[in-house]
């Protein structure tokens, strides 16, 4: 009985401390998040009730949750970092954060998480900044539903949506990510999971990797981004089901593979991009049930890359289906659905009984001389690649789908 | 003018020949749409044909028509009329009536298809403009040639050899160019080339509309000011009118100086 009573006495001690709040509002005690903070007591709540609080460099060193109410306002005053979280365990809901300083040394951040673990920061919004959520040596955090729309204008003055450094573990779900540089940046970041979120308008890439493995990025879109999405120096990606529409321009592409080992692209849809997927130096890829739809190049292939598969994809009224620049190949295309194919099937088996060469010579002179693209879809070349299709002499003779499809897969 | 003009329409409307041109259009317009089923695929197969036929059955009938009529036209100089008038509405009875072959038979198999409700319309409205544009060109081009020829024969070789040069072998060498001077700055080679050649404006007319993406993968200020904005189709309109002034101007001035 005792013991039992010393057991409540201590859950109910613990649980009061647990449940501790803290109002912060123009009008209450406490009128500053600094002082909020000061006063909290680990695993407290803070509540911000709706107002402006004009801080900067708001340091969350406990475990605390910081829950905003009606959206209020935190103005960084362009003076430099808004919040950094330095604890583990710590909530960030429903605040606004906006005026972050720009700085060419250091990289201020509207929301920073050093070091720290079980971080969750949800429904937030960041407008005006320089870095929005910036995570750094931190693992095992969530990031979910917040919306950063920036104003960048320029790459070398403007900052990353969402960063991660040196930061495992981490899920990134459901934000929308403007105008900023890159919307979602990855450098040395393994096993994260990066789901359903919007990137677009941005200056540089959508989404962005740099030397992460074993990630997973899942039903995103990227629209309309200066130079699409780039994945570089990483392996075991996974590309499952995202959407890459209108990156177009001179150095633009749906997705960008430079470096990419052992990944998977699966159920992807690439459209109007000037260049669907650019593939440098990346082996021993998957792709299988993509959708490449009125692309100026679907797929791209520079140099060095060897044994990738290309399987069941639907290329649908591309300009050029793929460019090649070298006449070794070493990657299979099989069961894909080609609109130019012009072959037939007489034993309707649903397999075209023709091969079908994906690459055109007219592809091949574009890349030695740029300007000829004005020359595409005239009679002339439409001749000369007839008679390259018949007899290769440019092209690789041996990068041909052996059993082109009749109809669209549909999986 | 108006009243040759409405004759000689009405003499080609009645004519075989239209209705044959009429009935092609129809067809491949019916069998495009119901086998494909694929309204954009439909336009681009669309744009090889009248990218390559519109020019080809222009020059054709222009010279057919000009030989044809010929003893009518001297019956019609003895006439006091302007000479100009007579030419200039002979020349535009056979390309509007060739104009209306294509856009009604083009047309009407795209409206029942449910064209006025899909995107795809303004495609197709460019699509009709240039191959209109085409045939006015081509007719002009192929009534200069037969004014300056009294041979028929040769002056049929002259209008296919026009048109295989202008749809193929143009496109040949301007690629041999390219290639040869592939060194140099060429964004503006190839525009101006472009411009030189009435079959490749109409085309890149069109590429502006579907091949957009692709286009703009080329590095290059004067491409991208050329493709980005409207600017590119503005130009290509202008000088899409220039190529009928021109030839027209030329059977004008042509027809008063000749002697029949």
């Amino acid at each position: 009985m005792n013991k039992l009573l010393v057991f409540v006495s201590i859950f109910l001690i613990t649980f009061s401390s647990v449940s501790q709040t803290v109002e912060v509002c123009k009008s209450c005690s406490v009128k500053s998040i600094k002082e909020a903070l000061t006063i909290a007591k680990d695993y407290d709540t803070i509540r911000l009730k709706k107002g402006t609080y004009k801080e900067h460099n708001i340091i969350i060193d406990k475990p605390i949750a910081i829950i905003g109410e009606d959206y209020p306002v935190i103005d960084g005053e362009s003076k430099g970092e808004v919040i950094t979280i330095i604890s583990d365990d710590v909530l960030l809901d429903g605040l606004f954060v906006i005026n972050v300083g720009t700085s060419y040394t250091e990289d201020y951040a509207a929301i920073r998480v050093r070091k720290s673990k079980n971080f969750v920061i949800q429904n937030v919004v960041l407008e005006k900044l320089f870095f929005g959520i910036y995570i750094e040596k931190s693992s095992y955090g969530k990031v979910y539903h917040n919306k950063i729309i920036g104003d960048a204008v320029e790459e070398y003055n403007s900052g990353n949506g969402i960063q991660l450094w040196y930061s495992n573990h981490i899920e990134i779900e459901h934000n929308y990510v403007e105008h900023v540089r890159d919307g979602i940046y990855l450098e040395f970041s393994d096993d994260c999971i990066i789901k359903n979120n919007v990137s677009a308008e941005n200056l540089r890439y959508g989404l962005h990797f740099m030397f992460s493995n074993d990630d997973l990025y899942q039903d995103n879109t990227f629209e309309n981004n200066g130079a699409g999405v780039a994945v570089m120096f990483s392996k075991k990606i996974k590309m499952l089901n995202n959407t890459f529409r209108e990156n177009w321009g001179t150095a633009s592409y749906g997705m960008l593979l430079k470096e990419i080992n052992d990944a998977e692209i699966i159920g992807n849809t690439f459209e109007e991009n000037t260049i669907g997927i650019n593939i440098e130096g990346s082996n021993r890829i998957t792709y299988k049930h993509n959708n490449f739809k009125n692309n100026g190049w679907a797929i791209k292939v520079r140099g060095a890359c060897y044994t990738n598969r290309f399987l069941e994809n639907n290329f649908l009224y591309n300009s050029f289906d793929i460019a090649y620049n070298s006449k070794v190949n070493d990657n299979v295309f099989d069961r894909n659905y080609w609109s130019n194919y012009t072959g037939y099937d007489l034993d309707k088996n649903g397999i075209g009984d023709v091969p079908y060469r994906p690459v055109k010579l007219f592809s091949y002179i574009v890349n030695r001389t740029p300007e000829t693209i004005i020359l595409l879809r005239s009679m002339f070349i439409d001749i000369i690649d007839f008679s390259e299709k018949i007899s290769p002499v440019f092209t690789p003779d041996n990068l041909l789908d052996n059993n082109p499809l009749i109809k669209k897969v549909s999986w | 003018m108006l009243k040759i003009l409405k004759y000689s329409f009405f003499d080609l409307m009645r004519s075989r020949w239209s209705y044959v041109y009429f009935a092609f259009y129809l067809l491949l317009g019916i069998v495009l749409l119901f086998l494909n089923n694929d309204l954009s695929k439909a336009v681009i197969t669309l744009m090889n044909v009248i990218i390559v036929l519109v020019p080809l059955i222009g020059t054709i009938f222009g010279v057919m028509y000009y030989y044809n009529s010929k003893e009518f036209t001297e019956l019609l100089l003895a006439q006091p009329l302007k000479r100009s008038s007579i030419f200039l509405g002979q020349y535009l009875g056979v390309a509007l009536s060739l104009s209306m072959s294509l856009i009604l038979g083009l047309g009407i198999p795209f409206v029942f298809y449910g064209l006025l409700k899909s995107n795809a319309i303004w495609d197709f409205s460019l699509l009709l403009i240039t191959g209109t544009f085409l045939t006015l060109i081509f007719t002009a081009l192929a009534f200069n040639i037969a004014l300056s020829n009294e041979n028929k024969i040769k002056g049929f070789g002259y209008a296919i050899l026009l048109w295989l040069f202008l749809a193929i072998i143009y496109d040949g060498i301007f690629l041999m160019t390219l290639i040869l001077f592939e060194d140099y700055p060429l964004d503006k080679l190839s525009l101006i080339g472009t411009m030189l050649n009435p079959i490749d404006l109409s085309r890149t007319l069109i590429l502006l509309k579907l091949d957009i993406s692709a286009l703009l993968g080329y590095t290059g200020a004067v491409f991208k000011q050329f493709f980005g904005t409207s600017f590119g189709l503005i130009i290509s309109f202008i000088m899409l009118t220039v190529w009928v002034i021109l030839p027209v101007l030329r059977i004008v001035f042509k027809s008063k100086k000749k002697d029949f």
